[in-house]
């Protein structure tokens, strides 16, 4: 048992971590180091360019898209090389953030299901930053279960139609391209009658809306589809394929290992350490010390379980499932922590500006948007659910409209 | 990074798991449970031929000399057997206290007999109620005899010698306390066996009356010994209740899929799920703690303190999480003698005192990260 790389990944970690010196954009890094919940803002500059230009750099150096085949723009790096370069890349990762959705979900879809010419058009275009994608699943009846989505996609001679509406659709407003499961037949089972594509944002009749979300943010948006074309040749799969192409998506996505989430306890730890209340420090007070150590032990426990997945991959081994716990316990975290931190300011604590009493308000934005951490990517019981069927292998749910016509499925509870 | 067990470690776990699967089923642990002996001694004997109980300890006294992630795969083993023997009291407090502090005499006379399994030993540390602190260490010790009543003492009844915190100064600081070896055969020991929460694991009552008792250690140097001594139970219990909660996480599982109620299998209502699903991420969080608990103390680490601690905390925690919710997935007959599910659910809520309780230790890493940052 040891935490050393072995002579090769060191190789690999001090080739990368001097490149990072040479070409990190060093100048962003005190704000970049600033512990933050959802998007990145930057003060004066904005977060997209600031992002395409070090996804460019990268990409001319070589380290974009690092696990991908080089000849779609990646490096052909092992897992493991990826997660020593997350590693290495620290904060600037942050910056990566708009191209996220491309290189985790929607470029490894096309490298599955695109022909040839579309790989080489538009793969390494996504990993140089030049254009980025979005991916267009959920629903605003379709969310947990996103199978059970509206939006119609009709075959009109060598093209599609596309009309309905998409929600929480991260980048929308800065997407050039887009990932789109849309319904092509209705008369079969829910699963059945999907269809995946992908479609030129910019294309007549797609309209971009930002949502204003309960936190009063706005860092997602609604998609809507009014007589869309899109040429067949940018159909992913086969007609009717389109769940099992979307499965390869999504396990894509809880490939994305190295992501280290938020959990509150650095910043609770440290308010409890100078808070004073009227016995002593906030610390020193048994109630407060007992939770501490609880999150605390929790996060050290996150932290050793993805070193546990990292060993794997560095065996070249396929990790275990430990790793599916991760958002499920910080979700829930930072809301019981933003919670007990407002509670220990009293009255106080009511104030979401930027007031001595309240830190600034950092607990109180934690509260706000802490509720999205227990929904968005799979909410906290489709996690269990998966944890419960998956790693336990219990049985799956008894779904009553599984072999229901999807037209015939009720829309309405009440 | 290579954060896991060896294979050689993993096949001394499969050894072990098929070892105690032969030998330590529910079967015999209840016989014990039944009071119908104070512990599993063909077991111990057992253990003692496969090398399990010297595996941390050097050859030249007797072991087998591997090393405490060996140790660690068995705890985990022991746990998940929920075995009826004195294992941490003997193998994870009085060895250890050996190796840390014992004369080279002392080691000869002790370590062997341990490693043979002819000898048992434990901690004698509180009186009353309480966690481990200086203060509540009242015993005494002058002129080599020891005074005074401890409770309770683990595997007391049973033990052949005892490590014993006694006071030895009154200054109110933690160099008034001393540590000592007590053979527990010998005269002035008075011992009687207490009723408790896992009849398993038998707990005593010790009164000693002008007991000899030799030095274990320097005289005043006590609580220091005591703490490393509590750092590396903490460890090695972790990995029982991981082994522990990971077996009632399992019993839960194999229930649900086997129970039908309203016409299906209980496992598939979410209710059942998700329960087991929280129970799974409770051990997972346990486990992973508690590797790096394991790595600090293998390469004495200066983690280890803050390590311990964190995972203590989070096996504790999920030993009673899933031994609790195990019974709740059984229903009814998880509330019956008869199904093993509250043999876990008492060692689980056992052994989250035994070295001190939640609290104690949530105290402990605190402090102990304090330190960290402030440093």
């Amino acid at each position: 048992m040891n935490f050393d790389d072995t002579p090769q990944e060191a190789a690999f970690r001090e080739t990368a971590r001097k490149w990072i010196e040479a070409n990190a954009p060093k100048e962003l890094h005190a704000e970049l180091s600033k512990s933050s919940l959802g998007r990145i803002r930057l003060a004066n500059r904005d977060i997209v360019d600031v992002g395409k230009a070090w996804q460019k750099k990268k990409f001319e150096g070589n380290w974009a898209c690092l696990h991908w085949p080089k000849e779609y723009g990646g490096r052909g790096a092992t897992p493991i090389e990826k997660v020593i370069w997350q590693q290495e890349e620290g904060v600037y990762g942050k910056l990566t953030q708009p191209f996220q959705i491309g290189e985790g979900m929607c470029g490894p879809t096309v490298m599955a299901f695109g022909s040839e010419d579309a790989k080489r058009r538009y793969l390494p275009k996504l990993a140089s930053g030049e254009e980025i994608w979005c991916q267009l699943f959920s629903e605003p009846s379709a969310g947990s279960d996103v199978a059970g989505l509206r939006t119609r996609a009709e075959k009109k001679g060598d093209n599609w139609v596309v009309n309905g509406q998409k929600i929480w659709t991260s980048g929308a407003h800065y997407s050039d391209y887009g990932l789109l499961i849309a319904r092509t037949d209705p008369n079969v089972p829910k699963h059945k009658g999907l269809t995946m594509f992908f479609l030129d944002m910019k294309s007549p009749g797609v309209e971009v809306r930002p949502i204003k979300q309960a936190n009063g943010m706005q860092e997602f948006n609604e998609v809507y589809f009014t007589d869309v074309v899109i040429p067949d040749s940018q159909r992913l799969g086969a007609v009717g394929e389109g769940w099992s192409v979307s499965l390869t998506t999504l396990m894509n996505e809880r490939m994305s290992i190295g992501a280290r989430l938020a959990t509150g306890v650095p910043e609770m730890f440290e308010f409890c350490s100078s808070l004073m209340l009227e016995d002593g420090l906030a610390i020193d007070d048994p109630a407060v010390r007992s939770k501490l150590a609880s999150w605390a032990a929790k996060s050290s426990g996150l932290k050793y379980t993805s070193y546990r997945t990292i060993s794997a991959l560095s065996k070249g081994e396929r990790p275990g499932p430990e790793n599916s716990i991760g958002k499920l316990v910080s979700g829930m975290m930072l809301q019981d922590i933003a919670t007990c931190a407002m509670d220990l300011q009293g009255a106080a604590g009511v104030l979401t500006g930027n007031d001595e009493e309240t830190v600034q308000g950092q607990f109180q934005q934690m509260l706000l948007s802490s509720p999205s951490m227990r929904i968005a990517g799979g909410t906290d019981e489709i996690l269990r659910n998966i944890i419960a069927e998956r790693v336990l292998g219990l049985p799956g749910d008894i779904r009553v409209d599984k072999d229901v016509p999807y037209n015939k499925i009720p829309t309405k509870g009440r | 990074m290579n954060f896991d067990f060896s294979d050689d470690q993993k096949q001394l776990r499969d050894q072990a798991r098929k070892f105690l699967a032969e030998k330590c089923p529910p079967k015999a642990v209840r016989v014990v449970l039944d009071g119908k002996a104070p512990y599993d001694k063909e077991l111990w004997k057992g253990l003692a031929e496969m090398g399990f109980l010297g595996v941390a300890i050097p050859e030249e006294f007797g072991g087998a000399g591997a090393g405490h992630l060996e140790l660690c795969v068995i705890a985990e083993e022991m746990g998940r057997a929920n075995a009826p023997v004195p294992f941490s009291s003997t193998v994870y407090l009085a060895a250890e206290a050996l190796l840390i502090a014992g004369s080279d005499a002392q080691k000869k006379k002790w370590l062997p007999a341990i490693a043979a399994g002819e000898a048992i030993g434990t901690l004698a540390l509180f009186e009353g109620k309480g966690n481990p602190s200086p203060k509540n260490v009242k015993i005494t010790a002058a002129n080599g005899v020891l005074n005074g009543v401890k409770k309770p003492v683990a595997d007391g009844a049973i033990a052949d010698f005892a490590v014993v915190a006694a006071r030895t100064g009154s200054s109110g600081r933690e160099n008034d306390i001393s540590l000592f070896l007590v053979d527990l055969k010998a005269g002035g020991v008075e011992v009687k066996s207490l009723t408790n929460l896992d009849p398993t694991r038998g707990q005593a009552e010790i009164s000693f009356r002008e007991c000899k008792a030799e030095p274990l250690g320097a005289a005043g140097e006590g609580w220091s010994i005591l703490t490393q001594m509590l750092d590396r139970a903490a460890v090695l219990c972790a990995f029982e209740q991981v082994g522990g909660a990971d077996r009632a996480l399992e019993m839960g599982r194999d229930y649900a899929l086997d129970r039908i109620a309203f016409g299906r299998q209980i496992g598939s209502f979410q209710a059942v799920k998700h329960m087991l699903a929280d129970m799974y991420v409770s051990a997972t969080l346990a486990r992973s703690n508690s590797y790096y608990s394991a790595w600090a103390l293998s390469t004495n680490a200066a983690e280890l303190p803050e390590a311990a601690a964190a995972a203590r905390i989070s096996a504790t925690q999920a030993f009673q999480h899933c031994a609790k919710n195990n019974i709740q997935v059984h229903g009814g007959m998880g509330f019956t003698w008869e199904f093993d599910c509250h043999m876990y659910y008492r060692r689980a809520n056992a052994m989250a005192l035994g070295l001190g309780s939640l609290s104690y230790w949530e105290d402990q890493l605190i402090e102990r990260m304090r330190k960290k940052n402030a440093a």
